[in-house]
């Protein structure tokens, strides 16, 4: 239907301004309010030993769950594409709880579990190793809520280009592992890139389960989204403002690598 | 985030033939996964429902039937279901306009669609806290209300329909309204017989998962909301307040509530997926 | 009557249709032949308004309907990948057209009835289109176009989506259903034999232009572009000259107007003979004989024999028509 043209242009003011107010507004106010007072106190403020701590043990709790999870997402992503076995229905489901569940419930859960009273908690506080209120719990409630996006993005890839190739490469000689490094993963790589993109877009962006597990001590335990929170509650506001630029900075640094591999990932393999 | 990824069940005629060569450390592969999974998400998760019981039964039913129970959980969904159905209207539009019209800068803009998904949530509550709020330029300050929870819910949930609807619009096959057009119906009849019935499955998954994600949503509702108890409390917040006061039994009573209704709502989307593709062939 | 007039359509810089006129008799069964990008499914589309021309009219039964709304030409228009309504039946299907008439209930119901029992569909009123074969799909595609008596139908190669043996049977039934209906029809088409075997007149297009008009004898027996030689069967060219290859004629000894060829290959398939030849140039041409043909001749591989047509060549390589005579030198 070619929609006539009172009316696309009634639809496409709707649209822009719907996006405009919710989206666009928004975000160019904080970094308008952000330097609102000039780019010197913005700069002490990122700067500051928490601040530089928070960057840092953000950049580390990421570093160590991405790479976990796309090992995961990777095998799995072949498992479900490829084989056929005893509940793998189940396990499909099962991978979409992390997008699902609320982050409080997660932090909870981690807390019922590695907490003090927890069910592993007690042996483990036996045998030194300290979770909750810990960066270990840091990391556990990353990889909880960053876990579906690498298989996510991978497995579809995976049914389109179908398992021709693989074959191919079986009657040619090559082992399991030969044909995995040069014929599957090169077919996956932008499907994995996407999937990394989203999943450290998250795990930098998590807030809720963190704030539950980590105790949010100072220089200890506080991630970059629980400083912008704690510089809330304590009034700072410009120095809430500071460190949200610079997640905001980051988050739109994310957008730009996505919407650049997004159009390759469909591709199987550019 | 691809929302459809959650949507799509696997196309029944995807008969997977395992490579041979795979099949032993395959399988060795897919069990530790599966470990990591139970170990990651499992367990966690069954702790939640298993604890929950700690003080039996009765403990239960007092945790998750108090009035601010109630009142938060019923405000949760109330104001959940209406996000899911603004974002129906608006986010079918805004499929609508990218998909079909054509700008300047159109791109630019279907890149930012994603910017809720990149965003940390606190950042998106803090935002919209200055803009809305006690210092809002515009004048309009509706800080601590309803409607603050709405708004905030309603920038996480943005991309969910509006990426559910976009792969099935392109697709659409233009022939059909052609057809439609050839046979005497107007843009609007065609509209509303021909295109909609045939986005109605993606418009529904995408609704399910805006749903999903603002019934557990936190970051975003904590600074604008005001938590103020019966009235702009929501469940998550509840919980956190209930860990907050040292009583993580209750807490995991109310939080198993909201477990189900996630459940719940997983499988309603597959549903949604398989009755999507009936007519598929 | 449709009557196209100096139609020009241009997408960019790409020109689909240039100056296109045409007339399409009532009640005939017209084909637009030619291969992909000719411009045809762009002129039928012009005439069905689903596009509009840059220059040039179009009249439908005596009304300028150029600029006039697809919905209000009074066409059926049936596509080559059925566009059926996939989420609704079969019946929905057929009635839609009606419905949105908002005819009556009974009235529609009827209709739907009479028009599934004519395309053969009787009894599929509940079935949706995933539920059917394309063959189904396409003949409730023919009723549903049907259902608002058009005055024209357009079909843009309807079995191109078909197999093999479903396009032919289902052509036979196009026209048998066009001699029943007597509907002006136009048919798009790239495949000659569907055009040739049941269309009253054919337009062949190439290239954005329309190069002959006729019937289908009067296209095979006197193209005037090489193009439609070659479009419509097989040709061999000697020389300047193109002839089908029924028309060459085998000698041992040289005639007048024969050409050397030196024996390639003889092939025998069955009753005929086919013999591959080289000519001087090196060309490559088949000559079919018929076994006691062959016989008679004794060619073997490698014989210098002569070929020549038997008819007066219609159409040059390079381009002009000339008119035949219509007596052969005969063999």
């Amino acid at each position: 239907m070619t929609v006539d043209r009172r009316w696309r242009i009634s639809l496409r003011v709707l649209a822009l301004g719907y996006l405009a107010l919710l989206l666009l507004v928004p975000v160019g106010l904080i970094f308008f309010r952000t330097f609102e007072h000039g780019v010197m106190g913005v700069w002490e403020s990122i700067t500051t030993p928490a601040a530089i701590h928070a960057f840092w043990l953000t950049i580390e709790v990421t570093a160590i769950a991405v790479p976990l999870n796309t090992l995961f997402g990777i095998v799995m992503a072949i498992a479900l594409a490829r084989g056929n076995w005893r509940g793998k229905g189940l396990v499909n489901a099962l991978i979409d709880l992390p997008f699902a569940v609320s982050p409080v419930v997660i932090g909870l859960s981690l807390i019922l579990v590695y907490g003090v009273n927890g069910w592993l908690g007690g042996a483990l506080a036996d045998a030194g190793i300290q979770v909750i209120f810990s960066v270990p719990g840091i990391v556990l409630a990353t990889i909880f809520v960053s876990l579906p996006f690498v298989v996510r993005e991978v497995t579809p890839v995976l049914r389109e280009i179908g398992d021709e190739q693989e074959q191919a490469a079986a009657t040619l000689g090559a082992g399991g592992w030969t044909t995995f490094r040069r014929i599957t993963l090169p077919a996956i790589r932008w499907g994995v890139a996407y999937g990394v993109i989203l999943s450290v877009a998250r795990c930098i962006g998590e807030f809720g389960a963190v704030s539950v597990v980590s105790g949010k001590i100072s220089g200890q335990t506080e991630t970059l989204t629980l400083l912008v929170e704690k510089r809330f509650a304590n009034f700072d506001l410009a120095g809430a403002y500071a460190a949200s630029a610079l997640l905001a900075l980051i988050a739109l640094g994310t957008l730009l690598a996505m919407t650049m591999i997004k159009p390759r990932r469909e591709e199987g393999d550019a | 985030m691809s929302a459809t990824a959650v949507t799509s069940a696997p196309p029944p005629s995807a008969a997977a033939p395992s490579a041979p060569a795979w099949r032993s450390s395959g399988a060795l592969g897919l069990g530790i996964a599966t470990l990591w999974l139970s170990i990651i998400v499992l367990l966690p998760l069954s702790a939640v429902v298993v604890r929950s019981l700690d003080g039996g039964l009765g403990a239960f039913w007092d945790a998750v039937s108090s009035r601010q129970a109630v009142a938060a959980l019923r405000f949760t969904v109330l104001v959940s279901l209406a996000t899911a159905a603004v974002n129906v209207v608006g986010g079918t539009l805004i499929a609508w306009v990218l998909v079909r019209d054509r700008f300047p800068g159109k791109k630019v803009v279907n890149a930012l669609i994603d910017l809720p998904f990149a965003l940390p949530t606190i950042v998106a509550g803090l935002t919209l806290l200055t803009l809305y709020g006690p210092r809002s330029p515009f004048g309009i300050n509706i800080a601590f209300t309803q409607a603050a929870v709405l708004l905030a819910l309603l920038f996480v949930t943005l991309p969910f329909v509006i990426r559910s609807v976009q792969p099935v619009l392109i697709e659409l096959d233009r022939e059909m309204e052609e057809a439609a057009l050839s046979l005497g119906a107007r843009n609007a009849t065609i509209f509303r017989r021909i295109v909609l019935p045939n986005l109605v499955p993606a418009i529904l998954s995408g609704a399910a998962l805006a749903f999903a994600r603002a019934v557990g949503e936190f970051g975003s509702i904590v600074l604008i909301s005001g938590n103020i108890p019966f009235r702009t409390q929501v469940s998550s917040v509840y919980v956190f307040k209930l860990i907050e006061s040292d009583a993580p039994t209750s807490a995991a009573a109310v939080a198993t509530v909201l477990l189900l209704v996630s459940l719940a709502v997983l499988l309603g989307i597959r549903a949604l997926g398989h009755w999507g593709a009936r007519h598929d062939r | 009557m449709i009557s196209v007039t100096g139609v020009t359509k241009r997408f960019g810089d790409y020109t689909a249709l240039d100056d296109v006129s045409l007339e399409v008799p009532d009640g005939s069964l017209t084909a637009l032949l030619g291969p992909s990008g000719s411009g045809k499914s762009t002129l039928l589309r012009i005439i069905g308004g689903l596009e509009s021309p840059d220059a040039g009219r179009v009249v439908i039964h005596g009304e300028d309907q150029t600029s006039v709304a697809p919905q209000r030409r009074g066409i059926g228009f049936v596509f080559q990948h059925y566009a059926a309504f996939k989420h609704m039946t079969v019946r929905d299907n057929v009635a839609f057209g009606l419905t949105v008439r908002k005819r009556p209930k009974a009235e529609v119901a009827a209709k739907v009835d009479e028009l599934l029992e004519i395309v053969g569909l009787a009894g599929y009123q509940k079935r949706y289109p995933s539920q059917l074969s394309g063959g189904q799909r396409q003949r409730m595609a023919l009723a549903r176009a049907l259902a608002v008596e058009p005055k024209v139908l357009l079909l843009d190669e309807p079995f191109g989506a078909l197999d093999a043996k479903v396009r032919a049977d289902l052509r036979e039934w196009l026209r048998k259903l066009h001699e029943e209906v007597h509907v002006t029809t136009l048919l798009v088409t790239h495949d000659q034999e569907e055009a040739m075997s049941i269309a009253d007149q054919i337009a062949v297009m190439d290239h954005s232009r329309i190069e002959q008009v006729g019937t289908p004898r009067e296209l095979y027996d006197r193209p005037e572009t090489p193009f439609v030689m070659r479009f419509l069967g097989p040709v061999t060219q000697l020389g300047e000259a193109l002839v089908r290859p029924h028309d060459i004629a085998l000698s041992v000894d040289a005639r007048p107007g024969s050409f050397e060829a030196q024996v390639a290959r003889v092939v025998h398939l069955g009753f005929e003979v086919r013999a591959e030849l080289v000519l001087g140039d090196g060309e490559e041409i088949a000559v079919q004989l018929t076994r006691g043909e062959a016989d008679e001749l004794e060619i073997a591989v490698g014989d210098i024999v002569h070929v020549r047509s038997t008819v007066l060549p219609r159409a040059l390589a390079g381009g002009a028509a000339r008119e035949p005579e219509p007596d052969a030198l005969s063999a």
